[in-house]
């Protein structure tokens, strides 16, 4: 069977006047149907740029240098504008932080799902308003004719935010990225998201790729973590096993950074220095300058290779406690 | 690009980058310069009346005057050096236009962002007052106030000011009530500091971008409200011409062929207009956030 | 921990719309004229012992920001006072200013706390300046010296904001509101914009200064973990009132307000010892607009246990065990 969503060796360059950024330099992804991958990293870490770049959504000055994504088994990289217009919305949707990103302020809801709906398919003006109706009450919006009919700046940060997961699905895609969509909300309604996007992967079977900051977040979430770190990624595996025996250090650092593990009062263990400007990074190990296993070996670039489970890009990875 | 350099150093790295608006520069400074060393350049002071010979009147370029000179550019209606008259006139309008500019930023500048720091009922007040004033053609009411002040350089002074203040204190109020919102002020204001530090050391010179992209913008105005207004015969007086009092003189003699009294300090005026937008140009554009890479 | 450093006694907070003069007219003419007001704090008492850290938790709107403000003195109260070592904050009459910098803020964006066009040591000597805490001649040494106590190296003063990470600013800003001397630290939300990693940085930072300084803080998070691990005892906040305040350990371990036992399961846990994935149990409901807030306990349309007598009468804060208070009708 063919995965529902499969990169390889992606790269997106963006090309400024100071030097070419290597945002996502070589990710590999594999992504079932049903299944939840979670994508983290810190800002800079190419987290972002990587969902963009699945949906073909890279704009100048930024491109996609090389890799392939195909979802279905169809390549997406280099596919015209129309035929990735046919693909995009349709089979695989995306999720923003801000869900006005998709919402337009001066549409009604109804509006804006009708349209959406026959973007890709001829439909009734009944059957519109029928799906639309019937996507809203699956995402868990108790009135949903009252929500077709209002603006979205009549609707609370997380009811938007479920109109978006609403549109994102009309269509039954068979991908969604969602890129960091409950990081603005308030915790109470970020459970509630979450609660019901977990229900609606396991029923619709929709292959969900969840980019977030906040290892927490994912842990209960997803079923596959991959950890990324200046365009590559670190650290992959099962989640259960990549939470509780990380084996690249940064994954380490990170876990150990998150407050509420420490006892209270104390020291969190930190990862020292900054993330590292993309622009002109020196060859080998991104990771090296912060990490306390880095030897002269690390100034060459670690290959991804299977340890433990799951997979790891280090030379000096951690041992299984 | 060194990244400690100062704000205005990197402002002028980006500024340099661009070849018209560089050019523009310097076309401003060579004009700015020769106005300002005008005696150094000019064959004849065009205000020694005692000095003008009306038997040179009216000379087309390149006659020799009784003088023993060449006159470059011809003579006007009462026998002057047009050459000498335009470097002349040049430095009067220049001359007003930044002195009025001047006044108007300093007056505008700080009246809008006291309005916006103070808010509430005082904001009211003086930001109503200006847009009633913004209702109201600028050219009208620069007219009206130097008919009732008379001619002369600081009546002029004056008249632009009144005229062009409003703008430079609706730009602050705007550019004022956005810095007024943002923590830094916040964060000065709980330390705490005076109000006279926040407003002036804080909020002020957070406002300098589009108040110098108005201030160039209105530098032009005024030296062309200033042709206008001489032209009209209500700015300077015939003794002491500037641009648009040479433009309004040689205004009858153009249909008689006499084409240069008028054509040579129009074209005086136009081009440091267009340099000076063009300066403008650039500087706004680098300082719109919205085109910042 | 003897005497209160920090008392708030009965502080409110309303904003209003401003009243357009169109309005004044309708309202003249007999139209009926829609009175927005958000109580975003609504007689609030507390106060925080000398050398302790107290949390303030909440979801948006719940006014933890506005109560911040109003310990910082940067916001005067609608009603009461907050007074700092029995002395007034800010003068309760007239152009209410601050009358003490014995009370500093730091804030939660260091990309906009820091005026862009201040190089940093500038930013840092300022206050002390205008206050008489150093002269011109010392402020050289004296900036280093706040510099170097947050990690930065002091030839750094000479440097614009734009030059420095998140990270970097949120320690200068730091650096700037300790330059004060204050005995008081407010901390609103101060590393909620930054990655992680920084974020434990920071962290640290702050526990260190603390123990050096013998510093009182009020740190305000709506990131429950970060709060947990900070502060000596919490105060969880909804739309306005504080629902339930005790030590920190006691309140994470056993939470008697029904609000904070929602919050608290409604967050993502990181739970590196658990074998795969687990269902989240969020409150359900939405937050309830600040406008117009449910009359009664604040909370009773989102709460299982809400009986006739919440939807009525606002619960008062009452003692339910030593240092423990909480809001609510029913807990025990």
């Amino acid at each position: 069977m063919t995965a529902a969503l499969e990169v390889r060796g992606l790269k997106t360059h963006f090309f400024t006047r100071s030097g070419a950024v290597k945002a996502v330099d070589g990710v590999d992804l594999t992504i079932e149907r049903g299944r939840v991958l979670g994508l983290v990293g810190e800002s800079g870490s190419g987290k972002s740029v990587t969902g963009l770049s699945i949906l073909g959504l890279i704009d100048h000055p930024g491109r996609i240098v090389e890799g392939s994504v195909k979802l279905d088994g169809q390549e997406l990289v280099g596919l015209d504008r129309d035929a990735a217009r046919r693909v995009r919305g349709r089979r695989i949707a995306m999720i923003f932080q801000d869900p006005m990103m998709t919402l337009n302020p001066v549409l009604r809801v109804g509006t804006q799902m009708s349209m959406a709906l026959r973007a890709h398919e001829t439909v009734s003006n009944d059957t519109a308003r029928e799906r639309s109706v019937r996507a809203l009450s699956r995402v868990g919006l108790p009135t949903p004719e009252q929500c077709l009919a209002a603006y979205p700046h009549q609707l609370s940060g997380g009811m938007r935010q479920r109109v978006a997961i609403a549109i994102a699905l009309l269509h039954s895609p068979s991908v969604i990225v969602a890129d960091e969509p409950t990081t603005a909300l308030d915790v109470s309604i970020q459970g509630q998201i979450l609660q019901e996007m977990q229900r609606l992967g396991a029923e619709t079977g929709v292959a969900l790729v969840w980019i977030t900051h906040d290892l927490a977040v994912v842990s209960s979430l997803a079923h596959d973590i991959a950890v990324m770190y200046a365009g590559r990624i670190v650290e992959h595996g099962p989640t259960a096993d990549v939470l509780a025996q990380p084996r690249h250090p940064y994954t380490r650092g990170l876990l150990d950074s998150v407050p509420g593990e420490a006892k209270p009062g104390e020291k969190l263990a930190q990862i020292p220095g900054s993330i590292p400007a993309l622009i002109d990074l020196p060859p080998g190990c991104a990771f090296r300058a912060r990490c306390s296993r880095a030897s002269g070996a690390c100034e060459a670039m670690p290959e991804i290779a299977e340890i433990g489970g799951r997979l790891a890009r280090c030379f000096h990875p951690l041992e299984a406690a | 690009m060194r990244r400690d350099a100062s704000p205005f150093i990197r402002f002028w790295i980006e500024f340099a980058e661009n070849r018209l608006a560089l050019a523009a520069l310097g076309v401003v400074i060579l004009v700015v310069g020769a106005a300002i060393l005008a005696p150094l350049f000019t064959p004849q002071d065009p205000y020694d009346i005692g000095k003008l010979v009306l038997g040179d009147a009216r000379r087309p370029p390149g006659h020799v005057g009784s003088g023993g000179y060449v006159h470059l550019l011809g003579t006007d209606a009462q026998g002057r050096d047009l050459w000498s008259a335009i470097l002349y006139g040049l430095r009067i309008s220049i001359q007003i236009g930044i002195t009025a500019g001047a006044v108007a930023f300093i007056v505008g500048g700080s009246l809008g962002t006291i309005a916006a720091f103070a808010g509430g009922r005082t904001e009211a007040l003086i930001m109503r007052f200006i847009d009633l004033q913004l209702s109201f053609p600028a050219i009208l009411l620069a007219l009206v106030i130097s008919a009732i002040l008379g001619q002369g350089k600081w009546q002029l002074t004056i008249a632009l000011v009144a005229s062009q203040y409003a703008y430079f204190a609706r730009t602050a109020h705007g550019a004022a009530v956005a810095e007024r919102a943002k923590e830094y002020i916040e964060a000065a204001l709980s330390t705490p500091l005076s109000s006279r530090v926040v407003v002036f050391r804080h909020i002020l010179p957070n406002c300098m971008p589009p108040l110098i992209v108005v201030a160039t913008v209105q530098i032009a105005n005024a030296i062309s409200l200033e042709a206008t207004l001489s032209f009209l015969g209500l700015g300077l007086p015939v003794t002491h011409p500037s641009l648009g009092t040479l433009i309004s003189n040689g205004f009858q003699y153009m249909l008689s062929g006499r084409y240069w009294i008028s054509i040579y300090p129009g074209i005086a005026l136009i081009v440091l207009i267009l340099a000076v937008n063009l300066v403008g140009d650039q500087i706004r554009d680098q300082l719109n956030p919205r085109l910042q890479r | 921990m003897s005497a209160p450093l920090l008392e708030l006694d009965a502080v409110s907070r309303r904003f209003s719309r401003r009243i357009s003069l169109g309005d004044r007219i309708a309202a003249k003419l007999g139209a009926t004229v829609e009175m927005r007001e958000v109580r975003a704090v609504e007689s609030v008492s507390l106060s925080v012992m000398k050398g302790e850290t107290l949390g303030l938790v909440g979801e948006s709107g719940c006014g933890k920001s506005t109560l911040g403000r109003i310990a910082a003195g940067i916001l005067a109260p609608s009603a009461g006072t907050a007074r700092l070592d029995g002395k007034p904050v800010m003068s309760e009459t007239g152009r209410r200013e601050k009358l003490t910098t014995r009370v500093q803020t730091v804030f939660q964006d260091p990309f906009a706390s820091l005026n862009p066009r201040k190089r940093i040591g500038e930013a840092i000597a300022e206050g002390p300046l205008a206050h008489g805490l150093i002269d011109r001649a010392g402020s050289r040494a004296y900036v280093a010296e706040q510099l170097s106590r947050v990690g930065l190296d002091p030839s750094y003063s000479s440097r614009f904001p734009h030059q420095f990470s998140g990270g970097q600013r949120q320690r200068i800003a730091i650096a700037r509101a300790l330059a004060m001397k204050p005995d008081l630290l407010i901390c609103d939300e101060p590393v909620a914009s930054l990655d992680v990693s920084i974020q434990a940085q920071v962290l640290n930072l702050f526990l260190d200064l603390r123990r050096a300084l013998n510093l009182t803080a009020i740190f305000i998070s709506h990131d429950l973990g970060v709060v947990r691990h900070l502060s000596d005892r919490v105060a969880i906040m909804y739309l306005g009132r504080i629902v339930e305040i005790g030590p920190a350990s006691e309140i994470y371990a056993a939470p008697k307000h029904p609000y904070t036992q929602a919050l608290l399961a409604s967050v993502p846990r990181l739970n590196r010892h658990r074998e795969g994935r687990t269902a989240f149990k969020p409150i359900a409901g939405e937050l309830p607009s600040p406008l117009s807030p449910p009359p009664g306990c604040h909370f009773h349309p989102r709460c299982g246990f809400a009986t006739e007598r919440c939807r009525s009468e606002p619960p008062q804060l009452r003692p339910l065990g030593p240092e423990r208070w909480a809001a609510c009708h029913l807990a025990e």
